[in-house]
């Protein structure tokens, strides 16, 4: 619709964190009855670019950003998420933005709320006016009929519905705005069921056919094409292309969110495919309720000296298999290591039969910042093996100079630049952090080491040194390695086979030397059942 | 599920007052005392504690917890009442002027409290009882050395013989009963302060209005999800504010009502159990930390007040020394605050794992439906 006004109008929207660019010059617009989709893998600054849009308050306290938000023909530069709400900006979050004790009413009406004055009222404040529930429960009724769907009543609790109801109530709210121009949607069907994502998909449209332009973020890419008119691709912080919907395919777009990023990394040797190895791991219908990274049941086995990788876009459950696997998050299902069974939602039980982590949240949960980088080396050895330990009389100490012995060996084994080992890791860039948190991993003498994200957020130079080192690990050492990341690239490079999830499940498992064009199927779920059906025959 | 639910509801609230409600039976038993008698005493202690039990249901609503911090608005009320005490502003009149010099002290204080509490979030109940400690240094500063060097007073009925210095107690000769004899009707022996209840039943009607109006909403929504409420452009903070410079106010009021019933005033010692003893009452009528109502004030206060009279008697009759009797009850006050505070920690506990696992439910049925 060429002669339709522009709503939203994004213009070379540059954003740094801490010197670290996240978006670089993104342009974005939307028109008016449009539904414009935004995709892009996890970290490519889809996100950040929705809190410029918010202006929400992490924004202005990193500094803010450069370039220009037009929005309704206006310069718009909001401060404060008040802001952008006043001027028409609505949002359907991601995670639930309702009270759960609040009828389905008072959470669409929130801070909207239609009053009555009242005796004090006038005297004191308008905080004192009377709530009018009966007209509030009207316009309710009116947003949730405009999105025809059945079966909520405005008058029920929010608490113990249904997901999908949950996500209507929240869309319910945004609509009942009178003056809402665009609403931004992300990953509004993440959460619902196919028939439920179906209903909302067609409530999309008519909201467009009102003239409301629509900013549609999803990993899914088949809906994407199904409802969207135009659709950009961010990838690392930069737009890589926009398309019309009917000019281009999911395989397409899943290439463009991927893409090979090799950029400035040497190439190490390629990966020698192995021989039929001993089973090591072997996970039987592994079920992991981690919150946003759903493990729906999987199966599949690990080879004696391989390195596995796990990909697939955000969400879709690859970051949920080693933190279930290592008891942090929520399992069922039997993981045996060896032989012998590993018991679930215990992170002790996995770490004694010799499985060591590296987790994806590397500043919360995988160094200590605030302790010196020998303790944070030995920790978990001390924890779990009792080692760096020598015996005093009844007293178990801390053996000081062999602590110190060994940071100074993995200073140098590792290449971490530091000041010595009493330097605290809070002072060490985020590659070196990463470097300590596989060191540490590998002080435990893994018969198996899991890496999640191990390149996330460093610079490349690190990146290369990072992966460096998990290739040295396992072709020098023989250590098996599960590696979970969001770069495509960096998993083809020293992986041997590569698991992609989809919708919590195995969408494939493909060599490192297969297409893009199958990685991008598998990834964007078109071959998901024959090839997991496949997989599962061969056990 | 859902029916069971229905059954589990009504026995999930009522054990707490339940249980204590047979205690009382039982102790109103052994202590061989009329029930005229007790009849009269449990009128008298719910005109005087109920409204210092009221004050407390604010901040819970904005999900603040129990607010340990009331002992501020209890210190602005006897601020008051000195002042008038030492005017020698009788009855009503002085009662009326205790509460128009204690409302600024305490909204000044309620103001201090609430912006300590916002920078403590999620840790209210602990920050608002050490900031109580606190306050009450600073009080006894005022009342102890101030009063008579920096503040010049004059007042040998008030002030200790050295010349600085109020003295420990302080004799409420021209405030006492000054509400309840206002209006009072007597029913065959047993007399009943009707202005106070009445003031009572305006403040339960009135915070029952205040949840039906924009301010109580705002209340509840901070209450239940600080974040959402945010997000929803609603002023966390300034809200929580209002929450605890309204329940402070309430106490001052509250400690006033309190005071002029009990007709001396204990100058370092009154104020100090007064937020122990309103909780232990709030939560005996089965309120929890994050939710309360006027009836369970009311009935809580009823309780504790109740077991507060008998066990001494029922003590003596049952041991031979009023003692036992009071050991149990002091026993229950701070046995019932701990264990409310347990259960707290425990269901927030209990809400995360069972969510966890009802989220496991609806991945795995999510796509197979």
């Amino acid at each position: 619709m060429p002669s339709a006004a522009t709503v939203l109008e994004m213009k070379g929207i540059t954003k740094e964190f801490y010197g670290n660019p996240v978006l670089k010059r993104v342009n974005l617009d939307v028109k008016q009855g449009e539904i414009h989709g935004l995709v892009g893998e996890n970290g490519a600054g889809k996100t950040t670019l929705m809190n410029i849009l918010f202006g929400m308050p992490v924004i202005h306290e990193t500094g803010g950003f450069s370039g220009q938000i037009v929005f309704d023909g206006k310069e718009f530069l909001p401060r404060e998420p008040r802001q952008a709400m006043t001027a028409g900006i609505g949002m359907v979050h991601q995670e639930f933005m309702l009270i759960p004790g609040f009828s389905v009413t008072e959470n669409i009406k929130l801070n909207r709320e239609i009053t009555k004055q009242n005796l004090l009222s006038k005297l004191f404040s308008r905080k004192l006016e009377t709530l009018d529930m009966t007209t509030m429960a009207a316009h309710s009724r009116k947003a949730i009929d405009a999105l025809d769907f059945e079966g909520i009543d405005e008058w029920a609790s929010v608490a113990g519905m249904p997901v999908g109801h949950k996500q209507f109530v929240e869309i319910a709210r945004e609509i009942d705005k009178e003056n809402v121009r665009l609403l931004v949607f992300d990953e509004p069907t993440a959460v619902l069921t196919e028939s439920e994502a179906a209903i909302l998909l067609d409530a999309l449209k008519r909201l467009a056919l009102r003239g409301i332009g629509i900013l549609f973020i999803s990993h899914r890419l088949d809906e994407v094409l199904a409802i969207c008119d135009r659709v950009t691709v961010l990838r690392d912080g930069e737009v890589v292309a926009e398309r019309k919907a009917g000019e281009t395919t999911v395989i397409e777009l899943a290439e463009l969110m991927v893409g090979r990023k090799m950029d400035g990394l040497r190439s190490l040797d390629g990966p020698k495919l192995l021989e039929a190895g001993e089973d090591v791991l072997v996970v039987e219908n592994l079920i992991v309720n981690m919150p946003g990274e759903r493990v729906k049941g999987v199966s599949f086995t690990v080879k004696r000296g391989e390195i596995l990788g796990i990909g697939g876009l955000a969400g879709h459950g690859k970051l949920g298999i080693a933190n279930g696997i290592m008891g942090l998050q929520p399992a069922s299902g039997s993981v045996r290591f060896m032989g012998r069974e590993i018991r679930l939602n215990d992170p002790v039980s996995a770490l004694r039969a010799g499985l060591a982590f590296v987790s994806e949240d590397r500043r919360n949960i995988g160094v200590l910042l605030d302790e010196t980088l020998e303790d944070n080396l030995v920790l978990t050895a001390v924890q779990v093996h009792g080692r760096f330990l020598r015996k005093a009389g009844p007293f178990t100490m801390r053996d000081a100079g062999s602590i110190w012995r060994h940071a100074l060996e993995t200073i140098k084994e590792f290449d971490i630049r530091t000041t010595g080992p009493k330097q605290v890791v809070r002072r060490l860039s985020g590659g070196n952090q990463q470097k300590v948190c596989i060191a540490r991993a590998i002080s435990l003498d893994p018969k198996l080491l899991l890496v999640s994200e191990p390149t996330r957020g460093i610079d490349v130079g690190a990146k290369q040194k990072v992966l460096e080192i998990l290739y040295r690990l396992n072709r020098e050492k023989g250590l098996t390695i599960i590696m979970t990341s969001s770069e495509l690239g960096e998993l083809r490079r020293i992986c041997h086979r590569i698991i992609i999830m989809y919708d919590g499940k195995i969408a494939g498992i493909l060599p490192p030397d297969a297409s893009d064009a199958e990685f991008g199927l598998a990834m964007s779920g078109e071959r998901s059942t024959e090839r997991s059906g496949k997989h599962e025959a061969t056990h | 599920m859902k029916s069971w639910r229905k059954i589990q509801e009504p026995l999930r609230i009522s054990p707490i007052p339940l249980v204590f409600g047979i205690l009382c039976l039982f102790g109103v038993a052994v202590s061989g005392k009329s029930l005229s008698f007790l009849l009269q005493e449990v009128v008298t202690r719910l005109a005087r504690n109920s409204i210092l039990v009221l004050s407390l249901l604010v901040p819970i609503s904005a999900g603040l917890g129990l607010n340990f911090s009331m002992v501020l608005g209890a210190m602005a009320g006897q601020t008051g009442i000195i002042v008038m005490t030492h005017l020698k502003v009788p009855g009503m009149l002085g009662l009326l002027g205790a509460f128009i010099v204690s409302l600024p002290i305490a909204i000044v204080l309620g103001f201090v409290a609430g912006n300590i509490m916002n920078r403590a979030k999620g840790r209210e109940m602990i920050a608002g009882m050490m900031l109580g400690f606190f306050m009450n240094g600073v009080y006894q500063l005022v009342f102890l050395f101030m009063v008579g060097t920096v503040i010049p007073m004059k007042n040998p009925d008030l002030m200790l013989p050295q010349g600085f210095g109020l003295r420990n107690t302080v004799e409420l000769k021209y405030m006492k009963y000054a509400l309840d004899n206002l209006l009072t009707v007597s029913l065959s022996g047993l007399v009943i302060p009707v202005a106070t209840f009445a003031l009572i039943g305006l403040l339960c009607l009135g915070l029952n209005r205040l949840y039906k109006t924009k301010l109580g909403q705002d209340f509840r929504a901070v209450g239940q999800d600080m974040h959402v409420a945010s997000v929803a452009g609603i002023d966390v903070n300034k809200t929580r504010l209002s929450a605890v410079v309204i329940a402070t106010v309430l106490a001052s009021l509250g400690q006033l009502v309190f005071l002029q019933n009990i007709g001396t005033l204990n100058t370092y010692n009154s104020h100090e159990q007064v937020a122990t003893f309103a909780i232990a009452s709030l939560l005996l009528g089965g309120a929890t930390v994050t939710r309360a109502t006027v009836g369970q004030a009311l009935a809580g206060t009823l309780l504790f007040h109740l077991l507060f009279i008998v066990s001494p008697y029922a003590g003596q009759s049952l041991m031979g020394s009023p003692q036992v009797g009071e050991y149990f009850r002091v026993f229950v006050a701070y046995g019932i605050i701990a264990g409310a505070l347990v259960v707290h920690a425990w269901e927030a506990h209990r809400r995360v794992l069972s969510a966890a696992k009802r989220g496991l439910l609806d991945g795995e049925t999510s796509r197979t439906r």
